[in-house]
């Protein structure tokens, strides 16, 4: 093989750059979209490319579990809500003020910040291979009812609590 | 031996260079997805084919019997003939929803494909979270049918659409919480390790024939009722009532974009069936699997081929059910008897006891569960007969000349 001048991009590397192409395009068309059920749609393709970056990262679990509550549940809550107002299905619908010029110059900064941040801190190039998969889930249910069953049960009744305030809300009262 | 360690293996033979192994791994892992997706479209085809000829047998028909032997090709003829039908898409219609959606729908069933094991080592990704990966992959139907139902523009299509979401979110909770009990029996989500798991040795040879049926049939009850339900097959098809409610979310639809919908519907209810299999009905285990192992294919395809046709039984035999019923049921008898069987199993499987008498406890208490439940159900149902039996009586006016008795159902 003749020799390049740079380094070949590894498969993973080929494949998370196309994940982060989707994803970015994803969270624009949330922001950018005049309409608000497309911008739905955007915020789903950018949950799922955010699953991708998981399991990439060999955290299938979490890869999973975000496709299982952010797509499965989360949008499909926001687009029931969406579907349900009146006069939000067609046309220009997304809410947009004068103030976007300077939520793009925040948003801007933040993302230098962040870049600065990222690009400072020095990552261990190559991980140890997770090689026991199933050992963190089991590990992860353990800490769960162990360690961590007073966290874990509050936000269960946190949960309940935002359920039956709901239920009390919604509650026709005659 | 895995399937892509031995095409890896195969590509290095033919002579394919060392120093370019991610693009022989990259080559094997695209054979194996395009072989499994491809296998799937032509399976659909035959899928078609069983369900018309169960359907007309019921039905004291012949079916399709014209083209190709038995009427095998006329699903084809079908295809043929509604790609080179007009593709309308609606004025009004939100092209990007409306042209992604039958797309998508197909995609998230075709994603089921990559963890399903058909053999020993012949499963696309052994992933340690399969099953809640099956799960996911449902939300990827609900988005679909909710991109056509908005995208077509039309209110029907809109409600249909509500319907769908209400049905399948409602029938996951208890698909899921039954799919809970054999990962509870294996402790693992891998699909390979749950079919392993269910071998029952007698001395040195597998008879693999330790299916978790036998352990957990209330759990196997609960979600093949809920896996009917989230396949969209009778007697929960009124997503698509053609003659009641003027079909569903894809009203709009026209030639092949309809045949995807249709298309992700017949092997959705197959790969459902085909989770049942691994689930509980022992993946590719059977007698002499673990000797033979050209047999697990063959024992998985069987297997799978006998639910699906049982499903089509189910559909030519029951009539379909209201949206209100179908709701209560789900949620006032199959999530309380999930939920029981599930506590059940877990304070059984901690018992200090042999493992058989565990066992034994299990199946015992799954039993008694569903007897109770069924208990509770035929005297309800006995009630409502003899309430609506009063309500409906037919009362002849002719010859009474008597005032008719208002009677609103009481």
């Amino acid at each position: 093989m003749p020799e390049l001048p740079f380094p070949l991009p590894t498969v993973q590397q080929v494949i998370f750059s196309m994940i982060a192409v989707l994803t970015v395009f994803g969270a624009l068309v949330v922001v950018l979209a005049p309409n608000l059920f497309h911008s739905a749609l955007g915020l789903v393709a950018a949950f799922f490319g955010a699953a991708s970056v998981y399991i990439i990262a060999e955290a299938e679990f979490i890869g999973v579990s975000q496709v299982l509550i952010y797509v499965g549940a989360i949008s499909t809550l926001i687009t029931f809500a969406i579907m349900l107002t009146r006069g939000m299905m067609f046309g220009a619908t997304s809410p947009r003020n004068r103030q976007w010029g300077t939520a793009a110059i925040i948003t801007g900064l933040t993302f230098l910040v962040l870049v600065a941040i990222v690009s400072s801190v020095p990552w261990p190039a190559v991980g140890e291979p997770i090689s026991q998969g199933h050992e963190i889930i089991a590990g992860l249910g353990r800490a769960f009812v162990n360690e961590y069953v007073i966290p874990f049960l509050l936000l269960a009744m946190l949960l309940l609590v935002a359920l039956a305030g709901a239920i009390v809300l919604a509650r026709d009262y005659k | 031996m895995n399937w892509s360690d031995a095409l890896i293996q195969l590509q290095y033979d033919l002579g394919a260079p060392r120093e370019l192994s991610w693009l022989v791994e990259g080559v094997t892992y695209f054979v194996g997805a395009f072989i499994l997706a491809n296998a799937a479209l032509v399976l659909a085809l035959l899928l078609i084919w069983i369900t018309r000829k169960v359907i007309s047998r019921i039905q004291d028909r012949i079916g399709p019997n014209r083209i190709g032997p038995y009427g095998l090709f006329q699903t084809v003829a079908d295809a043929l003939k509604l790609l080179s039908k007009e593709d309308i898409t609606p004025a009004s219609a939100d092209k990007i929803s409306y042209l992604l959606a039958p797309v998508l729908s197909v995609v998230g069933v075709l994603m089921a494909l990559a963890v399903i094991p058909f053999g020993p080592g012949l499963i696309g990704a052994d992933l340690n979270v399969a099953v809640l990966y099956l799960v996911a992959l449902g939300s990827l139907g609900i988005m679909a049918a909710l991109m056509a139902g908005w995208g077509s523009n039309n209110k029907y299509a809109l409600l249909a659409g509500f319907r769908v979401v209400a049905q399948l979110l409602s029938y996951e909770i208890p698909m899921v919480l039954a799919m809970l009990a054999p990962v509870l029996l294996v402790g693992s989500m891998s699909m390979q390790r749950i079919s392993e798991a269910q071998s029952l040795y007698l001395g040195p040879i597998n008879l693999g024939v330790g299916w978790f049926i036998f352990l957990l049939p209330g759990a196997f009850l609960i979600y093949l009722i809920a896996a009917l339900a989230e396949a969209e097959q009778t007697p929960f098809d009124l997503l698509e009532a053609e003659s009641e409610l003027i079909a569903g979310f894809h009203i709009e639809y026209s030639g092949m974009k309809f045949a995807m919908f249709f298309l992700a519907q017949f092997l959705n209810s197959f790969f459902l069936g085909a989770i049942a299999v691994v689930l509980f009905l022992g993946g590719w285990q059977g007698p002499f699997a673990g000797q033979i192992p050209l047999l697990g294919p063959i024992y998985f395809l069987a297997k799978t081929f006998l639910v699906y046709i049982v499903i089509q039984w189910i559909k030519g035999t029951f009539p379909r059910v209201r949206i209100d019923q179908m709701m209560q049921f789900a949620w006032k008898v199959l999530v309380p008897l999930a939920l029981a069987l599930i506590t059940a199993q877990m304070i059984i499987m901690k018992l200090p006891l042999p493992i058989w008498i565990n066992y034994a406890l299990l199946l015992a208490a799954n039993l008694v569960v569903v007897a109770a439940v069924l208990n509770i159900l035929g005297s309800y149902f006995e009630r409502e007969q003899v309430r609506s039996k009063r309500a409906f009586a037919p009362r002849s006016l002719i010859g009474t000349m008597q005032p008719v008795q208002s009677s609103s159902g009481d």
